[in-house]
């Protein structure tokens, strides 16, 4: 048998069960490679349970900065007999597999072609600690301190990291230090260590943090000068509104009154979440709820309204798997569609895609300036990976000498000095009018929001000639968005090769590694990553500038490739999906099989 | 009925305090059937605001679907409405009132708009005690939909489809339950009583509920409905007579019948409560909520303020907001700034 023997490429499993306190044990293992100055990537793969059921956390090292997801295991560290069958088999060949001995491994589950690696984990713990919760947590740092030892890792990082954490309680440092050392001395003594696969420490990080998406949007909100969020509990949403509260917490009480300068309602459903958002906004303050499908589709009616009477809101979608209530902790980018053209009637949104933490930061900040600014609402697309796993991301940043844009908005001067105020008047001829916030002037400015038809001056009407005039300059406020929102990013420059490749959000970090896998088949193409819908002039000239374009997405639908023929109107045999929708992020492995199976395809036609 | 409104003011109409004339108040010409309830309701809406002297700017209504939810238009022309979606105003009005508590909130609902598919958002705003003065104009049916029965139809009530066979939320003793720190039922035909009510609830902090019987003269204005002009004459009974008194005013009026109380409100205006039902206090809540079940039984219509807690916590109290505006708020009180930040990216490493 011939083990893998690697650097700091690999990847190694964690099997959990549910509710065992083995998640902050993981995240410091992951917290050593990054302080190692090794890249790595985290995946949470949890059951849409609360306890007791197999959880399992994934992490790849890569020396070459790919942070997408690699399929394979490497080293398995099985803490779960509820999952042992399945976990062996998902070791590669010549793969580790690291268990609980206390036991004996029943004969059917020993593989030949991979590495086993016994600790008496529960024995160990049975012998040194007498309370059975401690015997469960100490447990977990005793897998990690044996895996510093096989992985060669520098345990003084980890004694940083356990002093870091523990800084409020000094008394616990010594106890987690000691548990690791148990891990540590068992497998020196009984095997050799490092096995082949090892981590030397590099300084490939620099500056980057490591945070969840969800984290970041939050923090972008309080930046972004949210003071109202209002939501309803859904996984994987609910950690981006307390982060908000988390920080405004922090970073927003009075410090004289130690009164609030924000509020957070948890609502009684999705309904009522996006109606006190938008009743909010409204009023001129900046609010915004988070959700993920099943919100969005009970959002429709009121999304709707917004767009159709100019009201400010943002929403930012986690997306899960669907339809119904589908995978609920798996992955997908499969609203794209329902989010882009929420609502009955001929509406549309715009659609903001980030792909790593500080995107989420700084474009959940800016979503609040383009809701303003066009009125209307901004649907943040975010999904389970990006905002429930950590990732490695550069450092968040703001500019002090930023104002917000409050967009077209009279004043009581303003009211003052004018005629007669229209609220739909398109004065300036780019299809946004100007609002006036309830309360700023006693005669002039009043306007009535509604869902019906109107004319210029906000008066009921059901004139068709009105109607269109109306419905057609929201059409051209769509197309001066398309010049406002974040624009695309190109890769490999330009329009140098007949082929491209087309992808958003987490599906990034796949289709770049994608791309040099394909490169070393001798295959090149030209690259674009989408940040918005609706599509600017350069997204267009980029499907237009290719003979062909591969886009990337996670759903079954392609539906982002439906929303291209559909608003560039483009040959839909010009767009080749590549697609996966198994709830798991993207690997670059499938991308490049894909795009290589579907090349030949063609060539055969 | 004319839809033109004359834009000449006679120089003598009577001011309020802040100078403005009752026209001042009010807003487009009504398009709803003549005769429905709701045009009067609007009515004491407008005479209440005049004679409170509101500046109609500081005045938001806010209102959902239905023939109900339409009047927003028809009355305070001068303030900023919001004709949201069906049921829904509630949480509108909860993010208004959140975005900035200086500034009077009317919430105008239907039946149908309130008791159906608003039911969930009504609770939950009554729940949270928001600063609002619901309206809720409950003719028993869906005016705008062609007369189907709402839930807050009688059981055994007569309307165009025939008996209805389901039992009647009871909106007042519904609120009641949920802790509603004001519960008032009133009729549109007697503006007597409606605009003192107004304009107490208008001066109360917290979440106050009027619940105005509104025949719906074209769908359940015949024998048999329990919410007709004729029928609410025949049952109507009442708990209490108010007067409200704005902050600084005093006046005295003597009442024949029953007893009288004062209640002093939050902003300082006073009500004078003028009981003509025997010992009524409208501060006991079980004493309410057992008058309300009695009044059921007997098939009255029990009207008047039944019930007001005048020391109570409004959502921003709750919530531990600022005393300042939200939608005042700016970068300097709202960003925390690269520095902060910096911090937050250390603790991330
Ligand atoms: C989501 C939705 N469902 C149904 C309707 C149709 N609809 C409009 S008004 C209304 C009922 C109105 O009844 P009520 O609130 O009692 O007001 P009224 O017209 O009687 O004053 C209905 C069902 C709608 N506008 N929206
Ligand atoms: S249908 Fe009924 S509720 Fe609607 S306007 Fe006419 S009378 Fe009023």
């Amino acid at each position: 048998m011939r083990s893998i023997a690697a650097v700091n490429d690999f990847v190694v499993r964690f099997a959990n069960v549910n509710g065992t306190g083995s998640a902050s044990a993981n995240n410091m293992f992951a917290k050593a490679i990054f302080r190692m100055g090794l890249p790595f990537s985290a995946k949470n793969i949890f059951p849409s349970n609360i306890q007791g059921l197999p959880t399992w956390y994934e992490v790849r090292i890569s020396e070459k900065g790919y942070l997408g997801r690699r399929d394979g295991i490497d080293l398995m560290v099985c803490v779960n007999p509820q999952s042992l069958p399945q976990d062996v088999k998902s070791v590669r060949s010549g793969g580790y597999f690291v268990y609980d001995s206390t036991k004996i491994l029943h004969p059917e589950f020993v593989r030949e072609d991979i590495t086993y690696i016994g600790i008496p984990m529960m024995e160990i713990c049975l012998r040194e600690y007498t309370d059975p919760r401690l015997r469960q947590l100490f447990k977990n740092m005793i897998y990690v301190g044996a895996l510093s030892m096989l992985l060669d890792m520098d345990f003084e990082v980890f004694k940083g990291i356990i002093a870091d954490e523990f800084k409020k309680k000094e008394k616990l440092i010594a106890p987690n230090i000691n548990a690791m050392e148990l891990g540590r001395n068992y497998v020196k003594e009984h095997y050799e260590c490092p096995i082949g696969l090892r981590m030397e420490t590099r300084d490939l990080v620099g500056d980057s943090i490591v945070l969840d998406g969800n984290s970041a949007c939050g923090l972008g909100a309080v930046y972004g000068g949210a003071t109202v969020a209002a939501w309803y509990p859904i996984t994987p949403s609910t950690s981006l509104v307390n982060a908000f509260e988390k920080y405004a917490n922090r970073l927003r009480i009075d410090k004289e009154t130690g009164k609030k300068k924000f509020a957070v309602v948890q609502a009684e459903d999705e309904l009522a979440a996006i109606g006190v958002a938008i009743g909010a906004n409204w009023n001129g303050a900046r609010s915004f709820t988070a959700t993920s499908g099943p919100g969005v589709s009970l959002m429709n009616e009121f999304l709707g309204l917004a767009y159709f009477a100019e009201i400010p809101v943002v929403l930012t979608d986690v997306q899960r798997s669907g339809p119904s209530t589908g995978m609920p902790t798996r992955t997908q980018q499969s609203d794209i569609t329902l989010a882009a053209y929420a609502s009955h009637g001929d509406s549309k949104h715009i659609l903001i895609f980030p792909s790593n933490p500080k995107e989420c930061f700084e474009l959940q900040a800016l979503s609040f300036d383009l809701a303003d600014r066009l009125q209307t609402p901004i649907l943040v697309m975010i999904d389970l990976d990006l905002g429930m796993n950590e990732h490695l991301s550069p450092p968040l940043k703001w500019d002090d000498n930023r104002k917000y844009d409050l967009g077209k908005v009279y004043d009581a001067e303003d009211l003052e000095n004018m005629a007669q105020y229209g609220r739909y008047l398109d004065t300036d001829g780019d299809g946004i009018t100007y609002r006036t916030i309830p309360g700023t002037h006693p005669t002039k400015g009043s306007f009535f929001t509604r869902g019906t038809s109107r004319d210029e001056y906000a008066r009921y009407t059901e004139d068709g000639a009105v109607y269109v005039r109306n419905m057609n300059r929201l059409l051209k406020k769509w197309d001066t968005a398309k010049e406002i929102i974040p624009q695309p990013e190109l890769y490999q420059d330009g329009n140098q090769h007949k082929e491209g490749v087309i992808f958003f959000g987490t599906t990034t970090y796949s289709a770049l590694e994608a791309l040099d896998l394909l490169k070393e088949e001798g295959i090149e193409m030209d690259a674009m990553r989408l940040l918005s819908f609706p599509f600017s002039k350069k997204v267009e000239d980029f499907v237009n500038g290719h003979e062909r374009i591969y886009v990337i997405e996670q759903n079954r639908d392609a539906q982002m490739r439906s929303l291209l023929i559909n608003e560039l109107e483009v040959d839909p045999k010009k767009l080749i999906r590549i697609l996966n929708f198994d709830g798991m992020p993207i690997t670059a492995a499938y991308i490049s099989e894909q795009i290589l199976e579907k090349m030949v395809v063609e060539k055969v036609e | 009925m004319t839809y033109v409104k004359p834009s000449f003011r006679h120089p003598e109409l009577p001011k309020n305090d802040l100078g403005f004339t009752k026209k001042d108040y009010e807003g487009a010409i009504s398009t709803l059937c003549g005769g429905c309830g709701h045009d009067s309701i609007s009515g004491a809406i407008t005479q209440a605001c005049f004679e409170m002297a509101i500046a109609p700017h500081r005045l938001a209504k806010l209102s959902g679907i239905g023939c109900s939810s339409k009047t927003p238009t028809y009355f305070l022309g001068n303030s900023h409405g919001f004709n949201s979606v069906h049921g829904r105003m509630p949480s509108v009005a909860t993010g208004a009132n959140l975005a900035n508590r200086d500034l009077i909130y009317m919430g105008v609902s239907g039946d149908g708009d309130t008791a159906s598919i608003g039911m969930g958002q009504f609770v939950h705003a009554v729940r949270r005690n928001l600063n609002v003065v619901y309206i809720v104009m409950n003719n028993g049916c869906y005016g705008l939909t062609k007369g189907q029965d709402s839930a807050t139809a009688d059981v055994g009530s007569v309307s165009k489809n025939g008996i209805n066979s389901f039992n009647a939320i009871d909106l007042p003793a519904l609120a009641l339950e949920l802790g509603a720190t004001f519960v008032a039922r009133s009729f549109s035909g007697d503006r007597t009583q409606l605009i003192p009510l107004i304009k107490a609830a208008v001066s109360h902090h917290g979440f106050a509920l009027i619940d105005v019987i509104s025949p719906c003269v074209t769908f359940n204005n015949n024998t048999g409905s329990t919410k007709s002009y004729d029928y609410v004459r025949e049952h109507i009974t009442t708990a209490d007579v108010v007067d409200y008194v704005p902050p600084g005013e005093e006046i005295t009026m003597e009442y024949a019948e029953g007893s009288s109380a004062e209640l002093t409100l939050h902003d300082g205006s006073m009500l004078q409560l003028h009981k003509l039902a025997p010992n009524w206090d409208p501060r006991d809540k079980l004493a309410a909520m057992q008058r309300i079940y009695l009044s059921r039984v007997n098939k009255e219509i029990l009207t008047g303020l039944l019930y007001i807690d005048p020391d109570t916590q409004d959502l921003h109290d709750i919530l531990n907001t600022v005393d300042k505006p939200l939608n005042e708020l700016r970068e300097e009180d709202l960003c925390p700034g690269s520095g902060a930040l910096e911090e937050i990216n250390r603790s991330l490493r």
